[in-house]
């Protein structure tokens, strides 16, 4: 469940629910498919590269000068891990999607490392993802993704690429890297969509 | 981009972990099997690759080049093995097996 400010009510614990087959921790856990790349905010970049080749960058500074969202979120993690009220400081995707002229129905998400994922551009809009720079009130630490990671709170979090630096828009579906392996192409955690056929 | 060197505290493993896994598949151990990395052509043993667990799947990276060179995932029905960061893989089979 994404609980974004405005949407929902203050919840008590003994009232949280779970999608199925997840449980509760406490703390955060680091799962890693590979090295945790250690990235210069001065020399850091994001790109949006539109269907017809268009490219819209912004630096590092460019990113803190647009209206920041303190999102409030819950996470789910497809290893079963569950983590409720994450507080985030980012851009939303609005912000950012609104300068690039597109129509493309699909997303597939890059970051330093190759490492890559796929959503519906649609799952990127109305205040459902952000380019998240701060988690509890501190910079976003490299193992969490920092200095820059996408936030797609309602869909697994293999969808929140670590270390992102771009969005390819396509008129074509593509698979990212778990999605090639096995991994459900969408991924909403309430449907326990998490394997292929799911 | 400009970064500095990888994390040295990232977690990995070395691939001797991948026994288990693999041992589903393959009728011999795969740890002894050496791999030829697309990216770079190092070539290593199974055992010595960069191996990540605990995220949605098992990745296994070049000790070179940290590339991807196998990656796998076992769900309730199916294992997804991928290769495509291996250029070839060899594994040394025991003597007389094959016709002559």
């Amino acid at each position: 469940m994404a609980i974004t400010r405005g949407f929902r009510g203050r919840r008590l614990d003994a009232d949280v629910e779970l999608p199925p087959g997840q449980y509760l921790t406490q703390d955060f856990p680091v799962l890693s498919a590979g090295p945790t790349p250690r990235i210069d905010r001065d020399s850091w970049e994001f790109t949006i590269t539109t269907e017809a080749g268009a490219t819209h960058s912004w630096a590092w500074q460019q990113l803190l000068a647009l209206p920041q969202d303190k999102p409030t979120v819950d996470i789910h993690c497809v290893t079963k891990w569950s983590k409720l009220g994450t507080a985030w400081q980012g851009v939303s995707l609005d912000v950012l999607l609104e300068q690039v002229e597109s129509t493309a129905d699909y997303a597939l998400v890059h970051s330093h490392g190759g490492y890559t994922t796929n959503l519906p551009v649609q799952d990127l809009l109305d205040g459902q993802a952000w380019l998240v720079h701060q988690y509890d009130g501190e910079d976003l630490p490299p193992e969490h993704g920092g200095p820059v990671r996408l936030l797609v709170p309602h869909l697994y979090l293999w969808k929140s690429a670590k270390w992102v630096n771009g969005i390819q828009l396509l008129e074509q579906d593509e698979p990212g890297f778990w999605e090639t392996l096995g991994y459900h192409e969408y991924g909403d955690p309430w449907r326990e969509q998490r394997y292929a056929g799911d | 981009m400009v970064t500095t060197p990888h994390d040295p505290g990232s977690a990995h493993l070395d691939g001797n972990v991948l026994a288990g896994p693999l041992r589903e598949l393959f009728a011999v151990d795969m740890t002894s099997a050496r791999t030829e990395c697309v990216g770079c052509g190092q070539r290593a043993a199974v055992a010595e690759l960069e191996t990540y667990l605990g995220g949605p799947g098992v990745v296994a990276r070049c000790p070179g080049c940290h590339a991807a060179v196998l990656r796998y995932v076992r769900t309730p029905s199916t294992a997804y093995l991928d290769l495509r960061g291996t250029l070839t893989m060899t594994v040394p089979m025991p003597a007389g097996g094959a016709e002559s």
